[in-house]
């Protein structure tokens, strides 16, 4: 079976951005600590491909390293709400009907109709700005996402015969909910993972850009962006080349999670035959 | 139809009653004194102690969390800490910002959403459909504030139809305050109209391999007839579900977009409140965003319930 067009274009994107932040650990074209006044707001040319900054520093480098801060940041968001979040799922759907799942449901709601941008901000806030924070603060609405995601695909799971029959052998509802829950509604919560990964960036991005996420001289595109912004009407390179590094990324995994939802949803797959 | 409403009306109660707690005791735990940052380093102990006993500071957590929910029952939202005056009048002077700049962008957002919906769902697979798609993941993957910042540079600073930044005011007029608030309702509405044309064609697509859609097509309607009487009405509530959420969204996601823009809305006031550890600020606001968005769901849950009987049984 080929793979679709969503899941190459994605995956190539995707593929870029995690290339170019791994490789800004070893090397990056100039040294993105040092300034080079002289050199100051060049426009892109052979020299520096993406142009410099108003301190001379090149910014192909920034946004190599920018991606890792993003990435990063991201990721381990995704990591907290999965983490987090999937058990909840699972023991809401093992226990449904019973008032702990109403619990963890009713909290659910409750934190979706925060603001979530508000209180990211908050938190960032109270802790201190910094990317740790900004993870936190990201991280903590990913929760009700994927356990709303578990608990919906493993609830119709329990009526299921297999599930029946392991019952029946003796297993606990604990260890069914985890050798064979689990694994069926993976491919849920990996096309939500890439889509909660995207959300993440931008909400970096966001964060970082109003001073709040990660801070120097760590890079981050977003405060790039803020940088920026004085800037715009003489040097709107500045802006520009951040900006398509953050749709760049946020678009590839949306394509990635669309193909990837395609590619492993069987019903899907026989429709398109 | 009344049980549903009373118990729908019962767990709104009770969200606004924990909303309201956790909101409190999370930002109390902010550090540092508001009185002792309002006076700055050098301050007496006796200076702070007395402003302290005058922003109502100096009594224990759980009477000011009484007073205040009190106070905010009868419209009463209490008195900044930083501006001396009631939060009541703040928060009034800034919707009328932010509530505008909403519904604003919501507007720009359906309209784009709704014909390019319909318009791809009505091509299906056909390269008008990929085109539409293509166009939503981009809109999806682009940063507000960036876009906001684009256009900016593209019609304020080069082709000066706008200006930067700053709200007009409605004291100069309609025309000069949605003026002022174009380029940012445009930014808001660019990303949320792609999330909303998505949603409504795949509501439409589902909606189209109903029984009472071929049925629609075997009284002889042409696709597009069927589409626009039966499949758009059925249609709608996915649709209406995104867009009740979009609106508070907007309502409160605006706050990095009225950064761009130097707008003085409830974003920005939440945003300068807290850099001032105007807690009370914070809190009120905060607050009334949340009730927003628990009063959208509450009212669209029963505007379903009264459209559609069998949501009632269901709770």
């Amino acid at each position: 079976m080929t793979l679709s067009r969503n899941i190459l274009l994605g995956g190539l994107l995707c593929l870029c951005v995690v290339t170019a932040a791994l490789i800004s650990f070893l090397w990056t074209p100039y040294d993105i600590t040092v300034m080079d006044i002289p050199n100051k707001l060049q426009t892109p040319s052979a020299l520096h491909w993406f142009g410099t900054d108003h301190f001379g520093r090149d910014i192909f480098s920034m946004i190599m390293v920018g991606a890792r801060t993003s990435l990063a940041v991201a990721l381990v968001a995704v990591g907290i709400g999965m983490g987090l979040g999937v058990p909840l799922g699972l023991w809401a759907a093992a226990n449904s009907g019973s008032w702990l799942d109403e619990l963890i449901m009713r909290g659910n709601d409750l934190i979706f109709a925060f603001p979530s941008l508000v209180i990211a901000i908050l938190i960032t806030a109270i802790l201190g700005p910094g990317a740790v924070n900004a993870i936190l603060a990201i991280g903590i609405f990913n929760i009700p996402v994927f356990a709303r995601l578990t608990r919906a695909g493993a609830l119709p799971l329990w009526q299921r015969d297999f599930i029946l029959a392991a019952r029946v052998a003796g297993k606990s509802r604990a260890r069914i909910s985890a050798e064979h829950i689990l694994p069926n509604v993976a491919n849920l919560l990996i096309v939500q993972g890439t889509i909660q990964f995207s959300l993440g960036i931008l909400a970096e991005a966001g964060l970082s850009y109003v001073g709040l996420g990660a801070q120097p001289p760590t890079p981050s595109w977003g405060r790039m962006l803020a940088d920026a912004q004085t800037m715009v009407s003489f040097a709107p390179h500045l802006a520009l080349i951040p900006g398509l590094a953050i749709i760049a990324s946020v678009l590839g995994l949306n394509l990635l999670g669309d193909g990837l939802r395609d590619h492993l949803d069987p019903k899907i797959r026989v429709m398109r035959t | 139809m009344l049980r549903y409403t009373l118990k729908r009306a019962l767990s709104l109660g009770l969200s606004l009653v924990v909303a309201s707690l956790v909101i409190f005791f999370v930002i109390e735990v902010v550090p540092g004194d508001p009185a002792s940052f309002m006076l700055g380093l050098n301050a007496q102990p006796d200076t702070i102690a007395a402003l302290r006993s005058e922003l109502g500071l100096d009594v224990s957590k759980l009477e000011r969390y009484l007073a205040w929910v009190c106070g905010m029952l009868q419209g009463d939202f209490g008195t900044s800490y930083t501006y001396r005056t009631p939060v009541t009048e703040m928060i009034g002077d800034r919707i009328w910002v932010s509530l505008p700049l909403a519904l604003y962008a919501l507007t720009l957002s359906t309209l784009i959403a709704f014909p390019a919906g319909i318009y791809a769902a009505s091509r299906r697979g056909k390269p008008g459909d990929m085109a539409v798609m293509g166009a939503t993941q981009l809109g999806i993957a682009v940063p507000n504030f960036w876009f906001a910042m684009m256009l900016v540079l593209i019609f304020a600073i080069n082709l000066r139809w706008f200006s930067a930044g700053g709200f007009a005011g409605w004291d100069k007029g309609v025309a000069a305050a949605m003026k002022s608030l174009t380029l940012p309702a445009i930014a808001l509405a660019l990303p949320q109209s792609a999330i909303l044309a998505r949603v409504m064609r795949s509501a439409l697509l589902d909606v189209l391999g109903e029984d009472f859609m071929r049925t629609a097509r075997a009284k002889g309607l042409t696709r597009r007839q069927a589409l626009m009487r039966h499949g758009l009405r059925n249609a709608m509530i996915p649709v209406l579900t995104i867009i009740g959420m979009q609106f508070s969204f907007l309502l409160a996601g605006a706050i990095i977009i009225e950064q761009v823009f130097f707008l003085p809305g409830l974003g920005r006031l939440i945003f300068q409140s807290i850099s001032a550890r105007d807690l009370i600020v914070v809190e009120s606001v905060v607050m009334l965003l949340v009730f927003m968005v628990i009063l959208v769901t509450f009212l669209l849950d029963l505007a379903y319930a009264a459209v559609d009987p069998r949501l009632r049984s269901r709770t």
